[in-house]
């Protein structure tokens, strides 16, 4: 096909087109756009990002918040376990929502807990992107057997299961590194197992955007110069194969927050001395039918609500970007 | 021919810039290696340009034009050296492209040449601003030293497009076709070059915008002496533009000849039929003869002149021999009957 | 015109956004005569392709009409409802769009395609329908139409699509075919079989056409009349003939000029400065009145009105009579 009409874009197009000079800065230009419209318009997706926005400052401002540090071995009393929340018999004014069976404040534990679910979350989360970015583009730009090879690694690791990886991952660091702290090994085979988990489907998403970007006349422009490959990739390629990326990874977020409460659960995660969610969870779960349900129903809850509102971000995320996706 | 005697060639002939002898360009369009073991299919390959010979003079336009499968856009990127050659030479100004080339001669010589894309849309990083767009070459051949120079460089050249300097601030998006494509001659401008290449420059611009930029761009060859490789489907567009014209069918040149002469007195049956395919404008009446068949599958084609299955001419040799080209009345044509 | 078939009063066709109501099409009125060929040409963002959509009522959403009527026959079809119009698509007004790989559904068979139409359309049955398609094939010139009747879509060339879809505009034998750059996505030398397919079997079933399209050449040779648009209106309407040789508004005048012949001689083109302005920005009075080389004071208040000159109609100050008068005068 030689002839290709002149670019007609509708009508609706030609106004959806910027008018404003951008010469505006990027905050001005961000509150004008129309994913700022959208976010306005969704109360749900408002909602959502409010109470994602309490817990991460709830994480942040963690020590200044809580009352208790439940993680200071020092502050915790033996005595003051499985004590119910305030407003039930027996209730403690000093633990706003319970104990659990170590003597730690609930709603403390929960908060440094948060902290943990979201700092994992978001490492794993950028492990995952950085890795599966970066294969991406080679493969999508290099293609060959660079584009093959990466390919059915990637196709290889989406048998294993995260947990499986975790395990592995985790005995292996036992079995070299025995005398090693185990807060901080814990913390980097969670974030290795499952950044190796999801970085897959940033790898894939961007090799198939580089693939059409690739044949661009942009791109071959700068070829025509003796521009290196690398650069090409980096400064002209990469700008323009992020936008699914930040949906992606919003998505993976609150898998990740899941996935690390299940590695947690199972006593792969971090010990029991620094509990995240997942820990506060499993802790719970022997205490649920003896009566002390506290213990596992507010983690619970709380994990519950934090995923959920990541996700509708998501998914907000998702379709406001939908049609300006190119 | 030997390199020794291209340069004495060139050097002789100082007004030949380009010259391309038995340009060729297979691509590989087999199935995968599963595929073809599995299936016990043929390796199937594409010859998408075959046996090319054109040269250019300093300061003129020579335009290849064909319709799709043609080839003519390959043996563009081939002569910029985007794509590389299966087989042939092109010389750039006695420099042999397809040979081997010391870094800092291709350095130097990738200045000297530039091309215009036929997408104004996805010819420009959407992500970049104009002014940094415009500045890519100069960086890259170290042609300013300082930001400030930079800054007036591309001041310039956006004026002398036609669009005000302060357009650099602005993203590709707040601009329109006809614009677009004003900031990527400015771009192909910025390493000072002597040859740009065109490929298709204006069909994707409405009529009065490819006015706008035809003038534009003979202005700049006036201007700056340069030389123009103009690739296009149009006729009438290239019969205003260039000098001489090739006329290329499914990978081969079919004749070559220069402006007037094409069009006064055509001798390939191809290019007569591309002639009588032009709508007549001008009212004058012309009987348009329809045209018959349709562009055969270039990974299959016909038997010796590719052309011959649509030609009114066509005898057996036409079946069985390919023509070469030769000249006849001073045009260069591959025609049994010419 | 007297008894036209589609006539086109006022239409007004706007796009509410975000930042206010953006209008393509304002105020375009036009006729198309039984059995004539209509060429709507304008660049790209003048309308004219919306202008077919509209009349058929497929403009995408927010588009919508927001005044004028359209009248098929004598009987308003912009109010019908939407069962109403789709009786009308495919039975009175057929449809040739520009890509033939969209306008074909890929997972049939051409041949289930064509027959399905007919047998909507029309009151017969499946053989016969069948009959028709495969005598509706060979018309538009598809060798061994019998055989190929079977075949799909991506077993077609580019060409040969096109024509299939011609061939479906034509198979319930509508009066008119709203043809929207039929011919521009193939190659030169396929482009003129295509319009002269179209041509012939538009006039042998008495069908009229409305061809839009941006290339003046396709309708020098098609057209019996041609409508210019610029910037969602009329500026010049006439018979082909004149339009293109002796064209009246400076906007036409340009227009013909900046295009390359065959027959023109070597030098620069006409160029008109400056673009077609953004729907949000057009001037008041003449929407082409910044460009335009011999434009005065009125043209920049007031909108021109329509004014007949010889055989066609020409929407612009310079010739309206009252300027002549005072020209004349001074």
């Amino acid at each position: 096909m030689t002839d290709s009409a002149p670019q007609d874009s509708t009508a609706a197009e030609t106004a959806a087109a910027e008018t404003a000079p951008s010469e505006r800065g990027l905050l001005a230009r961000a509150l004008d756009s129309d994913i700022f419209h959208s976010f306005k318009g969704s109360k749900v997706t408002m909602l959502a990002a409010l109470v994602t926005a309490i817990y991460f400052l709830g994480a942040l401002f963690a020590p200044l918040i809580a009352p208790y540090n439940p993680f200071d071995m020092a502050s915790i009393d033996l005595m003051d376990s499985q004590i119910p929340p305030v407003w039930v018999e027996g209730g403690d004014p000093r633990f706003l929502i319970g104990t659990d069976d170590q003597g730690r404040d609930l709603f403390s534990a929960i908060l440094y807990g948060s902290r943990i679910s979201l700092i994992v979350g978001f490492v794993s989360v950028l492990f995952a992107a950085v890795l599966g970015i970066g294969l991406g583009l080679l493969a999508g730009y290099v293609g060959g057997s660079v584009d093959t090879v990466i390919m059915r690694i990637a196709d290889v690791q989406l048998t294993f299961p995260a947990i499986l990886i975790a395990l592995l991952i985790d005995g292996t660091v036992r079995g070299l590194w025995p005398g090693a702290d185990r807060s901080i090994t814990a913390f980097w085979v969670m974030v290795v197992s499952i950044g190796l988990s999801f970085w897959v489907q940033y790898a894939r998403t961007v090799r198939s955007s580089t693939l059409v970007e690739k044949n661009k006349e942009y791109v071959q422009a700068a070829r025509l110069i003796g521009i290196p490959p690398l650069a090409i990739m980096i400064r002209h390629v990469l700008p323009n194969v992020l936008g699914p990326v930040l949906v992606i990874a919003t998505i993976n977020l609150a898998l990740a927050i899941i996935l690390e409460a299940t590695l947690s659960f199972l006593g792969v995660g971090l010990p029991p001395t620094e509990p995240s969610l997942g820990t506060l969870i499993r802790i719970g779960q022997n205490f649920l039918f003896s009566g002390e349900w506290w213990i596992t129903i507010f983690p619970g809850a709380a994990l519950a609500i934090l995923v959920l509102a990541v996700n509708l971000l998501g998914d907000w995320l998702r379709d406001a970007l939908n049609p300006k996706l190119r | 021919m030997s390199e020794a005697a291209v340069k004495e060639r060139v050097a002789a002939d100082r007004d030949t810039l380009v010259e391309v002898a038995g340009l060729s360009r297979v691509f590989d369009v087999s199935k995968p290696w599963l595929n073809r073991v599995i299936e016990r299919s043929e390796r199937m390959f594409l010859k998408a340009v075959t046996d090319v010979d054109f040269t250019i003079g300093r300061g003129e336009t020579f335009a290849l034009v064909g319709e799709s499968g043609s080839g003519k856009s390959t043996v563009a990127k081939m002569v910029v050296g985007l794509l590389g050659a299966t087989a042939g030479d092109i010389h750039i100004d006695g420099i042999h492209m397809t040979g081997p080339v010391g870094r800092s001669d291709m350095r130097k010589l990738r200045r000297r040449i530039q091309m215009i894309f036929q997408d104004p849309y996805a010819s420009l990083n959407p992500r970049w601003r104009v002014e940094r767009i415009i500045a890519e070459p100069i960086h890259a051949f170290g042609l300013a030293t300082s930001n400030r120079d930079v800054v007036k460089k591309v001041g310039e050249l956006l004026e002398v497009v036609g669009l005000d300097p302060r357009d650099g601030r602005k993203f590709p998006h707040e601009f329109s076709g006809g614009q677009r494509q004003r900031i990527c001659i400015a771009r192909s401008l910025a390493s000072k070059p002597e040859f740009i290449v065109c490929d298709e420059p204006t069909s994707a611009l409405d009529v009065s915008v490819q006015a706008q930029i035809l003038n534009l761009m003979s202005d700049l060859q006036d201007e700056f002496g340069l030389t123009y490789l103009f690739i296009s489907h149009d006729l009438a567009v290239v019969k205003h533009v260039s000098s001489r014209i090739g006329v290329m069918y499914l990978g081969r040149l079919v004749e070559v000849a220069d402006t007037e002469q094409l069009f006064s007195a055509p001798k390939h049956p191809y290019t007569r039929m591309l002639l009588d395919a032009v709508p007549d404008l001008g009212m004058s009446g012309r009987k348009r003869t329809p045209v018959s068949g349709e562009i055969p599958n270039p990974i299959t084609p016909p038997t010796g002149c590719a052309f011959h299955p649509r030609c009114p001419l066509a005898v057996d040799r036409c079946k069985a021999e390919t023509p070469k080209p030769r000249d006849v009345d001073g045009a260069l044509v591959a025609c049994h009957m010419a | 015109m007297t008894d036209p078939l589609l006539s086109v009063r006022d239409l007004v066709v706007e796009f509410p956004t975000r930042r206010g109501v953006l209008t393509a099409v304002d105020g375009v009125s036009f006729d198309i005569g039984r059995g004539e060929v209509l060429g709507v040409v304008g660049e790209s963002g003048a309308g004219k392709s919306i202008t077919g959509s509209a009349i058929i009522r497929l403009l995408e959403p927010p588009g919508r009409i927001g005044g004028g009527t359209v009248t098929l026959d004598g009987k308003r079809i912009d109010t019908l409802s939407d069962d109403g119009i789709r009786r009308i698509r495919g039975k009175r007004i057929g449809m040739v769009f520009q890509d033939p790989l969209t306008s074909l559904n890929p997972l049939y068979r051409i041949g289930r395609q064509i027959s399905e139409t007919i047998q909507t359309h029309l009151d017969v049955g499946a053989s016969e329908a069948r009959r028709r398609a495969i005598s509706l094939l060979e018309e538009v010139g598809i060798p061994a139409a019998a055989a190929r009747i079977d075949a799909y879509p991506h077993e077609f060339s580019g060409g040969m699509r096109q024509r299939v879809v011609i061939a479906l505009a034509l198979a319930a034998e509508p009066d008119l075919v709203i043809a929207d750059e039929p011919t521009t996505a193939l190659d030169v030398s396929v482009q003129a079989q295509i319009i002269s397919v179209l041509k012939k079997l538009c006039q042998e079933r008495g069908a009229a056409v409305m061809l839009i399209t941006h290339d003046m050449g396709v309708i020098a040779e098609t057209a019996d009349r041609v409508a210019v648009m610029y910037s969602g209106r009329i500026v010049e309407i006439g018979p082909v003939q004149d339009v293109i040789r002796k064209p009246n508004h400076p906007y036409t005048k340009g227009l013909m000029g900046s295009i390359p012949t065959l027959e023109a001689r070597h030098g620069k083109l006409t160029q008109i400065r400056g673009s077609m302005p953004r729907l949000d920005s057009i001037p008041p009075g003449c929407p082409f009145h910044p460009r335009c080389e011999e434009a005065f004071d009125r043209c920049s208040r007031e909108r021109p009105i329509p004014e007949p000159v010889g055989d066609s109609q020409v929407a612009c100050w310079l010739h309206d009579p009252a300027t002549a008068r005072e020209e004349a005068a001074s």
